[in-house]
């Protein structure tokens, strides 16, 4: 018995590993073996991150977890335990502050989310138990239980579709919350389920939960009386994913598979990597050079030091007696309590402010893309969309684009141009002039020309008719229920005139591809309306006015790697058909040679025209055909595993001496402007790669539209057709291939000077890159690992010295990969993917910068993508103006930042020397606490929101500005280096300019003296003047918030100065700027001194600026924007 | 991102995908929200006819600030407006300069080494006898010569060198409430005081280093006049504190000084109480001494010199000090040598910014000179630069 026991246990386990079983209505299956519910977790959804008492320890934890916060308690606990200089609130007040206002937005946000989840969780459901409606709240939901769902209600967990109210077992779902597809989809109700759910006995063995949406794979097994269990298999058409609501349909009934944390939708929410860009890099490594400054900085006070106490009555002269606790402490303690007490001294010149000066910069800047009525899309009525703010500055440094093709370049917004039938042209367009010899066409289309034969037109038609996944949406009926939205997508008949029937001006088509949909309808000009599919019958409307019944057998759905699809139809006479349409390349191998000649010539001469072309091939099944195929269709549907392949090559069977029909040529026009965009991108040095999964032809002609290849520009190809061409082994035709286009394009090509970019008009030769998806993967995956590698780097030096690369027939994983092997090129350049449907998820996931468009192919991209943009036409502002000008901001501020910190510990360092490395702090607690937090912090927060150093316009104009920011410009060691020394030299300056002025400290006219607290405060005025000042330089663009906040915090400086010092505070045992400030404005020399270092501190700026002077090719466009021509900008204008 | 209730759902699921796991920032939540709420719209828009609301909310503002198109002033710095600011600087500094140092170098200032470092010195014996238990003070005087006579108030300072009152064990060794004449700080002063809090379990009233270190030497001058008679040289001692400090920093604990302190110690190296500072005159002692309080206010720098006493000008007549012999007697108290200090006397008049300092004059006129020179070779490169571009500009 135990043993028993044990054996289940073990094997359950081993079950578990890769599937499940699921006994519906938790009723056992057969009475022998005693039922034992299975144990799966409940339906709770838990998003939220924190409870009432983990709240405070788990976010403190996680908080302190970054770097930045951590180095910042450790400061702030070496004030509380060593007797430093500063208080501990000079670092813990920013440190609290910045913890308080995290953990608050962070509390916010989880409340929210608990809000929500319990919004879900106690949302009641109807559960069927017992025999009887049990109301639930949704949280208790398990595994097993058959739940029943209303119309428009979401589905509170992953169900198996058991009954639908509707007649033909089918209902109707929204996805839009989970994938943002719109369109009604049909999921279907298990075959052969009783229709009383109470005795249906029945077990569902389905995989484990995974998160990918569109797969599914169950069985199901239903017991009936002591018969042998019927199996059904259970496909993600039976599977209602939580989420998705229920359209169309009064109520259905479903068995609960997977619940809580272990839904599709549950397990998707399982984060996306955090993207880091090129900038934060930089301040990281700032980060470390002011690290090694700070510890250096310690090291020199703490020798020095000891050096200065070795002489005698130094350390301790009589008047400054040590306490008796200091006298006791271990040298070696006191040494490195001492250290410790420098860091502390210094440690401001890591500002904890940056962090949440830049925080706060790129979290309000991001409001600027958002806000942009440019990116405003009247037709989808949407703008842009933000979904990380954290890559702001990352748009200004992009270096290549990968770009899709359809959807992207081109509309997606497919027309039916022509149709070639048995080797004739039809072209549904009036008066066109004769193409080719044999084929004319004119008229309307409702009188065919009679050249193909009617038989065969019609067949055609049909096939077009037939061979989809289209739904005709039933707008008359239930049209008033329905979002008009759907119309847009939708695309109604009537807008394209002539149209026969009147009824059909409210027909619309809903499919996954717009293709399709410009199929079907294309098929309805020429007289062949498909009227839906009704249980399995499909209705057509033939050009005779009757209504053509086919009985639906299969559908053989479409993937990107058949490249085709098919359905077998039986007509009302008996025959099984099968219609499949696809790619050339995958219909022509699986048709008769002979057929093939007649309409390949059509198919390419419309593929380089720019069109999509399509073939259609029809094959009538015998009955012992169909049988077969039947049965090996049934039992790959059935498989638990690798039925993705088993049913591939049952597809694969069935799909082969098929005869061509005929062929499709559907326009996909290009987006608004995109040839602009495109030239715009690669005149500002960014490298355009157009990935796509057409074929090269039809790519080939969207690049040549989108002026990314043009007339001089060289093709190289690298296609399977240029491969086979020697009549070699490919390998070694690749290999040669390579070689020769690296001499071409590297090798001979004029080198290029290193950092700067290859100027796009320059005399040399243009070269453009074709290589498709088989090619690439051989070149990726070569026989050899050291072939492979050389043939990498071959490959990527090419497509380096290439102006436009064009990847086709590439499948989504290759898309990643090409980018991925960009990114991690030499150089690590930044990448760009732009795209907008699923298949671009990957890459855009994969780039640096992920771009999403709001497309027609849902929204998987938006989901995905750091930035979404209604059009491709967008692109050019987000990237020349906004990313130019996010980039000059946050450049300029995280080197403001350390500047301004650089000079303002610098003096107090340099004060040690002159107080016998004391630690004495020059400047007051309040002034160390409140410099970086309200002195100095708004207007370099007003300025990198606010600055345009180039007007926009300017910007868009000037593509080439682009590259003058390029390869993070402005923060690499140069300007580091610059700025460092500048703020050195400041620092020197406002120390040692007071330091000459203290040479007699009977600075008023009333022969009284100033003491270290007055020194301190003229260098902190100086200071505090010359870092504003130093900003109002820079700063090109001065609206009236420029002003306000830059002249509002050097008047606030100086109020706060005279409050600070005007009051005998209560509760501090130490008044030590009392009257300070107002003092030293009453000694003329302070005024004196303050002024004449401020002038003196930016002197060099102010000639920097004016002697700066344009250099290289551009220098005109450059000149036109360098603040010394600005004058001749306006003059042009 | 407000999300009314009925958008609560779809704002859930947008939430579960649009989110990343760990630090997503407001912005996205909004964005999210904004996503929602547009996705719900489109749900309901058909049944409520709203499609014109929807857009109007989802159309970005057209307002300048949103569309950064914010009226904005773009300063140019040019070689030609940059050239005019420099000759004005220049013009400016120059005299400037010219009148600081003028003024610094009007400035009389004599100044005398009284440490006794050397066996010359008249105050060798005193500082080389110095203890600390002497009762009887120690006398010296120094005799010195002004080649000029001082014109105007004449301001007394002492020097100290090698004195780190900038120390921060120092510094921070004070307890300004005691100072400020709190009660509770008068009997429990301030733990920075340490080690110099309390002696003999009493409060040391004023507690602290800087209190205890207060600079105790007499000085008195002594004009010798052509009849070798010494003349006393009257020195006022008010006057010589910062107003504010003498009458709102510092304040006595109460009327009765004496009363007042009971029950605290003196610091232990003061020869007497801090209420015995100035018997003679109820307005000067205590706290609120004026050379208590200008020896509190801690110098910058190592070396220094604090203000001692002011001689007022007596008649437009007379000079102040007439050039002659003088004589500085000293009561010699406070030892330096053991931590290599030295001590001066100062005498020196003051001008309108302060005293003889030739830095801030010889700076003007540098950067004025500087200014002015710069000034010139922009304008000879402007207009080089001018010529240049415009031929430039022709080929074009």
């Amino acid at each position: 018995m135990l043993r028993r026991r044990l054996n289940r246990l073990l094997g359950g386990d081993e079950r578990r590993v890769d599937s499940r079983t699921i006994y519906v209505g938790h009723r056992s299956c057969s009475a022998t073996e005693a039922f034992i519910p299975p144990k799966f977790c409940d339906n709770r959804i838990v998003s939220s991150k924190y409870t009432v008492w983990n709240f405070l320890p788990k976010n403190l934890f996680e908080q302190f977890r970054r770097i930045a916060n951590f180095y910042f308690l450790i400061i702030f606990l070496v004030q509380v335990i060593v007797d430093t200089p500063t208080s501990p609130v000079t670092s813990g007040l920013p440190l609290f502050f910045v913890i308080t206002v995290t953990a608050i937005k962070q509390g916010y946000e989880d409340w929210l989310r608990h809000k929500a989840d319990n919004e879900v969780n106690k949302y009641l459901v109807t559960v069927l138990e017992d025999g009887g409606r049990i109301q639930k709240e949704s949280e208790k939901i398990k595994v097993g239980d058959v739940v029943e769902v209303e119309e428009d209600e979401t589905f509170p967990c992953d169900l198996i579709l058991l009954q639908s109210s509707r007649d033909d077992d089918t209902c109707f779902v929204t996805t839009a919350s989970l994938d943002g597809e719109s369109n009604h989809k049909t999921h279907y109700t298990v075959p052969d389920t009783e229709k009383d759910l109470e005795s249906l006995n029945a077990t569902i063995e389905c995989e484990q939960p995974q998160p990918d949406l569109y797969k599914f794979v169950g069985r199901m097994h239903i017991y009936k009386n002591d018969q042998e269990p019927t199996v059904r298999s259970l496909g993600p058409e039976n599977l209602l994913l939580k989420g998705a609501t229920l359209k169309n349909t009064q109520k259905i009934c479903g068995v609960a598979v997977y619940t809580g944390m272990e839904t599709k939708m549950a397990l998707n929410y399982q984060g996306k990597s955090q993207k880091r860009s090129a900038v934060e890099k930089s301040i990281n490594a700032f980060l470390l050079v002011y690290l090694c400054i700070l510890v250096s900085k310690a090291l020199v006070c703490t020798t020095l030091k000891y050096v200065w106490q070795s002489k005698p009555g130094q350390d301790e002269p009589w008047y400054n007696e040590k306490t008796q606790r200091e006298k006791e402490t271990n040298l070696y303690l006191k040494m490195f309590t001492d250290f410790l007490s420098f860091m502390v001294l210094f440690n401001f010149i890591i500002p904890v402010s940056m962090y949440v000066t830049v925080e706060m910069q790129k979290f309000l800047g991001s409001f600027f893309i958002t806000w942009d009525k440019d990116f405003f899309d009247p037709e989808i009525k949407e703008g842009a969309l933000v979904n990380t703010s954290d890559l702001n500055e990352e748009l200004g440094q992009v270096e290549y684009v990968f770009t899709d093709k359809t959807g992207t370049l081109t509309q997606n917004n497919m027309e039916f141009i022509e149709c070639c039938i048995d080797g004739f042209q039809y072209k549904y367009r009036d008066a066109s002039s004769e193409l080719d010899g044999f084929c004319v066409t004119d008229g309307p289309v409702s009188k065919l020309q009679q050249k193909a034969g009617r038989e065969k037109e019609e067949l055609f038609l049909r096939a077009l008719c037939l061979c989809h996944t289209v739904q005709v949406k039933e707008s008359a009926e239930q049209g008033q229920g329905q979002r008009d939205g759907l119309i847009d997508e939708v695309d109604g008949l009537g807008v394209d005139g002539e149209v026969v029937h009147p009824l059909q001006e409210q027909r619309g088509f809903i499919a996954s591809s717009p293709d399709e949909v410009a199929l079907v309808k294309g098929a309805m000009r020429y007289g062949f309306t498909f009227l839906g599919l009704e249980s399995k019958t499909m209705k057509i409307l033939n050009r005779n006015n009757d209504v053509e019944m086919y009985e639906l057998l299969h559908v053989l759905n479409f993937d990107p790697v058949r490249r085709r699809m098919s359905v077998i139809v039986r007509s009302k006479s008996g025959d099984t058909l099968l219609f499949c349409k696809g790619a050339d390349s995958s219909i022509f191998p699986r048709v008769r040679r002979e057929e093939v000649e007649r309409i390949r010539m059509h198919v390419e001469r419309n593929a380089t025209e720019g069109y999509r072309t399509l073939c259609v091939a029809y094959k009538i099944l015998s009955a012992e055909e169909y049988a077969q195929a039947d049965a090996g269709l049934r039992e790959a549907r059935l498989a638990l595993q690798d039925r993705e392949e088993k049913l591939m090559t049952v597809y694969n069977q069935v799909e082969t001496g098929m005869s061509l029909i005929g062929a499709t040529a559907v326009e996909d026009r290009l987006q608004e402007e995109a040839a602009e965009t495109m030239e715009a991108l690669q005149g500002a040095g960014m490298k355009v790669w157009v990935l796509t999964g057409d074929k090269m032809e039809t790519a080939k002609s969207t690049c040549y539209a989108c002026r990314l290849f043009q007339r001089n520009t060289e093709l190289l190809e690298l296609t399977v057709r240029t491969l086979e061409d020697g009549g070699r082994r490919r390998e070694e035709r690749l290999h040669d291939l390579l070689l020769e286009y690296h001499k071409k394009a590297v090798q001979d090509a004029p080198p290029v000077k290193a950092g700067v970019t290859r100027s796009w008009s320059s005399a040399g030769q243009d070269y453009g890159f074709i290589i498709d998806g088989a090619t690439l993967s051989m070149v990726l995956n070569s026989s050899s690992e050291s072939n492979s590698n050389r043939y990498k780097n071959l490959f990527l030096q090419i497509c380096q010295n290439c102006t436009s690369v064009l990847c086709c027939r590439m499948a989504p994983l290759q898309k990643a990969q090409i980018v991925k092997m960009v990114k991690n090129s030499k150089g690590s350049p930044i990448t760009l993917s732009i795209g907008d449907g699923a298949n671009d998820v990957s890459m855009i996931l994969e780039a640096h910068v992920g771009i999403g468009i709001k497309g027609k192919e849902g929204r998987q991209a938006v989901r995905n993508s750091d930035y979404a943009i209604p059009k491709l036409k967008h692109l050019k502002k987000l990237l020349l103006a906004h990313g130019h000008l996010y980039y000059v901001r946050i450049a300029h501020l995280v080197q403001y930042f350390f500047y301004k910190n650089l000079c303002f510990i610098l003096p107090q360092f340099l004060y040690q020397f002159f107080c016998g490395y004391s630690q004495q702090p020059l400047y007051d607690a309040a002034y160390l606490t409140m410099y970086n937090i309200c002195f100095t912090s708004m207007p370099i927060l007003a300025y990198s929101l606010l600055e345009q150093h180039i007007c926009m316009e300017v910007l868009l104009d000037n593509a080439t500005l682009y590259r003058e920011i390029a390869k993070n410009a402005m923060l690499r060691w140069g300007p580091f280096l610059y700025w460092t020394l500048l703020g050195v030299f400041h620092g020197l300056l406002f120390f040692f300019g007071v330091r000459f002025l203290f040479s007699n400290p009977a600075l008023q006219d009333n022969g009284q003296v100033f003491g270290n607290w007055s020194y301190g405060t003229i260098v902190f005025t100086v200071l505090v003047f010359t870092v504003t000042l130093k900003l109002a330089l820079d700063t090109r663009h001065w609206t009236w918030i420029n002003h306000f906040v830059i002249w509002g915090s050097l008047a606030f400086y100086v109020f706060f100065s005279f409050f600070w010092g005007g009051i005998i505070w209560p509760f501090l045992r130490q008044q030590r700027l009392y009257f300070v400030f107002a003092n030293m404005l009453s000694s003329v020399s302070a005024w004196l001194v303050i002024i004449l270092l401020i002038l003196l501190s930016l002197l060099p700026e102010i000639l920097l600026v004016v002697f700066r002077k344009p250099r290289g090719p551009h220098a005109r466009q450059i000149a036109a924007v360098t603040p010394l021509s600005y004058k001749h900008l306006k003059e042009r204008e | 991102g407000e999300i009314n209730k009925t958008d609560q759902h779809q704002y859930y699921n947008e939430w579960i995908f649009g989110l990343e796991k760990g630090s997503k920032r407001i912005a996205a939540m909004m964005a999210t929200s904004y996503n929602a709420k547009e996705e719900d719209g489109h749900h309901s828009g058909a049944s409520s006819h709203g499609a014109a609301g929807v857009v109007k909310s989802k159309k970005p503002d057209n307002t300048a600030f949103k569309q950064q198109r914010l009226p904005a002033w773009q300063p140019i710095l040019t070689a030609g407006t940059v050239l005019p600011a420099f000759f004005v600087i220049g013009l400016i500094f120059i005299p400037i300069g010219i009148g600081l140092y003028v003024s610094s170098n009007n400035i009389k200032e004599f100044e005398i080494d009284y440490t006794g470092v050397d066996i010359s010195n008249p105050c060798y014996s005193c500082a080389k006898n110095f203890s600390w238990n002497s009762t009887t003070p120690c006398v010296c005087s120094m005799n010195f010569t002004l080649e000029q006579p001082f014109e105007s108030n004449v301001f007394m300072y002492y020097g100290l060198s090698n004195f780190y009152q900038n120390h921060r064990r120092y510094v921070k060794s004070r307890d300004d409430s005691q100072l400020n004449g709190d009660q509770s700080a008068l009997k429990n002063p301030s733990k920075e005081c340490e080690p110099y809090r309390t002696s003999d379990g009493l409060p040391i009233a004023p507690c602290g280093a800087i209190a205890n270190s207060l600079f105790n030497d007499t000085l008195e001058l002594y004009h010798i006049d052509s009849n070798n008679t010494r003349n006393t040289i009257p020195l006022v001692k008010k006057g010589i504190a910062w107003w504010t400090d003498k009458h709102v920093k510092f304040r006595n604990p109460g009327e009765n000084l004496t009363a007042a302190f009971q029950g605290t110690n003196k610091p232990v190296n003061w020869r007497k109480p801090v209420y015995e500072l100035d018997p003679s005159d109820p307005d000067n002692n205590g706290f609120i001494n004026e050379d208590f309080i200008v020896w509190m206010r801690t110098a910058a720098l190592p070396t220094f010199r604090k203000l001692y006493r002011i001689i007022q000008k007596k008649s437009n007549t007379t000079p102040t000090l007439p050039s002659g012999k003088y004589v500085l007697e000293i009561t010699y108290n406070y030892p330096v040598l053991s931590f290599d200090g030295r001590k001066r006397m100062i005498l020196s008049t003051i001008s309108w910014m302060g005293g003889k300092n030739p830095f801030l004059g010889i700076a003007y006129i540098t950067v004025g000179s500087i200014c002015f020179f710069l000034g010139v070779v922009l304008l000879i490169i402007h207009h080089k630069y001018d010529t240049r571009s415009n031929s430039a500009d022709i080929p074009n």
